[in-house]
């Protein structure tokens, strides 16, 4: 630490309060930064500790007694998770939502971001002024007027509708990202392709998509995880008879007290991929959720 | 917004803005801190400061290269302006058209929706966002900072960054579920209230035997705030003086030793002593105010000895129930004060009518404070060293330096920062829904969810939750202008 060198000759001596801090400071800063880190890490230990216990046991004491008494815990929650087929079901539903809707965002955004980046047409810019514009919409304007568009087409309460729903508010953000990216590929590659006689489409599948790739990557990680942890679409818009893992578990919320045994095994479920993919992509990750928070 | 400011973070270069093929050949620099993009393009160093027109000079003859016929560009924007179309703009507009009628969607009423939303049904939530708008971004923000400043210089600051930064990962269902746990009312079971009691019980020592009360005829008498005085005073020749009580449930003491008559040896001396017990004996029978075989100890009570309104002398009761007092206490009165039998400390309602907001507030921001962090340790790194030394050279404190220069240089991150939690914070739905209790919901509630009550949770006034709507809708359009004049900016450049 720089703060450890002795003051230079002629500089104005530092303060007792300075040299005290100095002296502390490395291994108070440190003792600091672990405390708060078991600060955060203590709810999400509280929900896992939860869950390895039975209902009885939950019901008696607080989940830190494991630490003095292993042996309460128990597969027990889990393995009732596993036969309970509307959360069983509702992992399948939540996949069935969030590929599809992670696609669309990611063919649908490349197709438009290069069309913005790489192509020359009348109003371009003011199109793409609009999509800017339309990147702070909240979801919540949208979600009684496509209720009731969706009821007339027979879309509401169906997975592909979220799923449509979806990707239209992933759209904004996704095709800005990707214009962006695309933007920053070297003129010379695609004039080289269009002079051999490449057409447009063939251009956007063999050089763009190609060299997209670290952002339809972020994109896709960051769309994924939005659409995965979602609840508030899927609500609304999902059939009630089989939810998305989310609306399974908000379904159980109100008994709160009494379904713990359901609730945090299954909320800890429900974090398994997001966790996952926070741990094995950690770079793409933070990009695209620091690149996301603009929704 | 998180582009712009961000420029020194490998991380956020991707949602930078590095402004159209134009691009300078400094913003191209910047753009290419991304590893996997500057592999990405080895012929930009070289193609960049031209840019796109030069290009258009070279290709001459029938125009730009770039331009293609209207409908190869129409053919790539058709499915996005389609989707966005019916599901982003036309709402928009309907919900805008839908806010100037009545709940049946037939009657016009003006403004009466909007009315209702900031003086009717809708003021708890207008005043809950508010607070939600003004607190959860700048706490948020403040945590990110220090967390920023802190992680700086240790070593496995990337290790402490990725626990703050988990929780981004998980679904905001998740995350109420989560503090549901933390907050549950029973010091037993949640954490929050269990670490509240425990430090609460820390400074103000926890009553043995709540509930506890001398029997109507033992000699014992109210002597006001909850404590017990005996009538007549100590009189050492007279014996023990035994305390009999009753009140306590049998079944607490299974393990409590049983009661026991003060030995001889113990008055060997000049002390006062005696017996504290529960005067009951299990399935019936025993002598009422003496001591009985199966009667248990209550240990841990404290006696006081009381004379002319002073205390003397006090004592504990050990595990056999005896206690003993200095010959002091002769000829006092004995009290047994109220910090025996208060009621224990049940901790905070921390999901109660007045703290319900502020506690699921701190849950959101457990979740976001690792996004302010991540940018500002960005921002951070993008501080000159020589800038800091300097005034570290110049005998500055580092409270100083922390104060006089790294803020200030930081200000247009946490600007960033603060400005996108406020408008993430416009739109919490999930964590007020899932965290707060139906009987306090209602005094949680904000915008959001408001307009998911009225529209679909059977409030069944769908004009005024299209005017929640829109009022959401309306606070977030400052930002939309920004974005744009920063494209537009960013476009001339």
């Amino acid at each position: 630490m720089s703060t450890s060198s002795p003051p230079r000759p002629g500089a104005p001596r530092p303060s007792l309060g300075s040299r005290i801090a100095a002296l502390t400071g490395g291994t108070a800063t440190r003792l600091v930064l672990v405390l708060i880190a078991l600060v955060w890490l203590l709810p999400t230990a509280g929900l896992l500790g939860s869950s390895f216990r039975d209902s009885a046991d939950i019901a008696d004491s607080g989940w830190w007694s494991v630490l003095g008494d292993p042996g309460q815990l128990t597969f027990g929650n889990y393995e009732a998770l596993l036969y309970n087929e509307t959360i069983t079901d509702s992992l399948f539903v939540t996949l069935m939502i969030t590929i599809p809707s992670t696609v669309l965002v990611i063919v649908v955004a490349s197709l438009a971001g290069y069309a913005f980046a790489c192509l020359e047409f009348r109003g371009r810019d003011w199109w793409f002024l609009l999509v800017v514009g339309l990147l702070v919409v909240p979801v919540q304007v949208a979600l009684l007027p496509v209720s009731k568009l969706f009821d007339l087409v027979g879309l509401f309460e169906t997975t592909p509708g979220v799923v449509l729903f979806h990707t239209a508010f992933g759209l904004p953000f996704a095709i800005f990202l990707l214009r962006n990216f695309f933007a920053e590929i070297p003129r010379e590659l695609l004039e080289a392709a269009r002079l051999d006689g490449a057409g447009e489409l063939r251009l956007f599948f063999r050089v763009v998509m190609p060299l997209g790739g670290p952002a339809i990557a972020s994109l896709g990680i960051f769309q994924f995880l939005w659409v995965w942890n979602d609840m508030l679409v899927s609500l609304i818009f999902a059939d009630a008879g089989s939810p998305p893992i989310t609306v399974a578990l908000q379904q159980q919320v109100r008994q709160f007290g009494n379904s713990i045994d359901v609730l945090a095994p299954g909320a800890f479920v429900s974090m398994i991929i997001p966790l996952a993919v926070f741990f094995l992509f950690q770079r793409q990750f933070v990009s695209g959720v620091m690149a996301g928070a603009i929704k | 917004m998180s582009y712009g400011s961000g420029a020194d973070s490998p991380e956020l270069s991707a949602s930078k803005l590095p402004g159209p093929r134009g691009a300078k050949g400094g913003a191209a620099g910047k753009g290419s801190d991304t590893p996997g993009r500057t592999g990405d393009a080895p012929g930009r160093t070289g193609g960049s400061p031209g840019g796109g027109r030069a290009r258009k000079g070279s290709s001459g003859g029938g125009g730009s290269a770039m331009s293609v016929r209207p409908w190869i560009a129409a053919g790539f924007l058709v499915p996005a302006i389609v989707l966005l179309g019916t599901l982003v703009v036309y709402p928009i507009g309907y919900s805008l058209y839908r806010s100037f009628f009545d709940a049946a969607g037939t009657g016009f009423v003006g403004l009466e929706n909007y009315v209702q939303v900031f003086s009717g049904d809708g003021f708890t939530a207008v005043k809950n966002t508010l607070v939600w708008v003004i607190v959860g971004p700048s706490v948020a923000t403040a945590f990110g900072l220090l967390f920023a400043v802190l992680t700086e210089r240790v070593r496995w600051g990337t290790a402490f960054k990725m626990v703050v930064f988990m929780p981004m990962a998980i679904s905001m269902l998740a995350a109420g579920i989560i503090f549901g746990l933390v907050y549950q009312q029973d010091a037993e079971r949640g954490v929050a209230n269990a670490a509240w009691v425990t430090v609460h019980d820390t400074f103000a020592e926890s009553s043995p035997w709540p509930g506890a009360r001398p029997r109507p005829d033992s000699g014992l008498a109210e002597s006001g705030g909850g404590s017990y005085t005996t009538e007549s005073a100590v009189d050492r020749e007279g014996g023990a003086t035994d305390l009999p009580l009753v009140g306590v449930p049998p079944q607490e003491l299974a393990d409590a030793e049983p009661a026991k008559k003060p030995t001889a040896r113990d008055r060997a001396g000049d002390e006062v002593v005696g017996t504290v017990w529960l005067d009951f004996t299990r399935g019936g029978g025993g002598e009422s105010g003496a001591i009985d075989q199966r009667e248990k100890a209550l240990s841990g009570i404290t006696v006081e000895a009381v004379r002319g309104g002073e205390v003397v002398a006090s004592a504990e009761t050990g595990d056999d129930g005896t206690y003993s007092l200095p010959a002091e206490a002769e000829g006092a009165k004995l009290r047994l004060p109220a910090s025996n039998f208060a009621e224990p400390y049940g901790g905070v309602n921390w999901l109660g009518s007045t703290l319900v907001t502020p506690s699921i507030i701190a849950s959101y921001i457990w979740m976001w404070a690792g996004f302010a962090m991540v940018l500002i340790a960005a921002g951070l790194a993008g501080i000159p060293r020589e800038l800091l030394e300097a005034a570290r050279v110049d005998g500055a404190s580092e409270w100083q330096v922390f104060r006089k220069v790294t803020v200030p240089l930081l200000a247009p991150v946490l600007g960033v920062v603060v400005v996108t939690l406020m408008i993430n914070v416009l739109k919490i739905f999930d964590l007020v829904y899932i965290i707060a209790p139906s009987a306090t919901q209602s005094d949680a509630n904000v915008l959001a969810l408001e307009l998911y009550l009225s529209s679909f949770g059977g409030g069944g006034n769908q004009g005024y939750g299209s005017a929640i709507a829109v009022v959401l809708l309306l606070l977030v359009v400052p930002m939309m202008i920004v974005n744009i004049r920063r494209l537009r900016r960013e476009n001339r450049r």
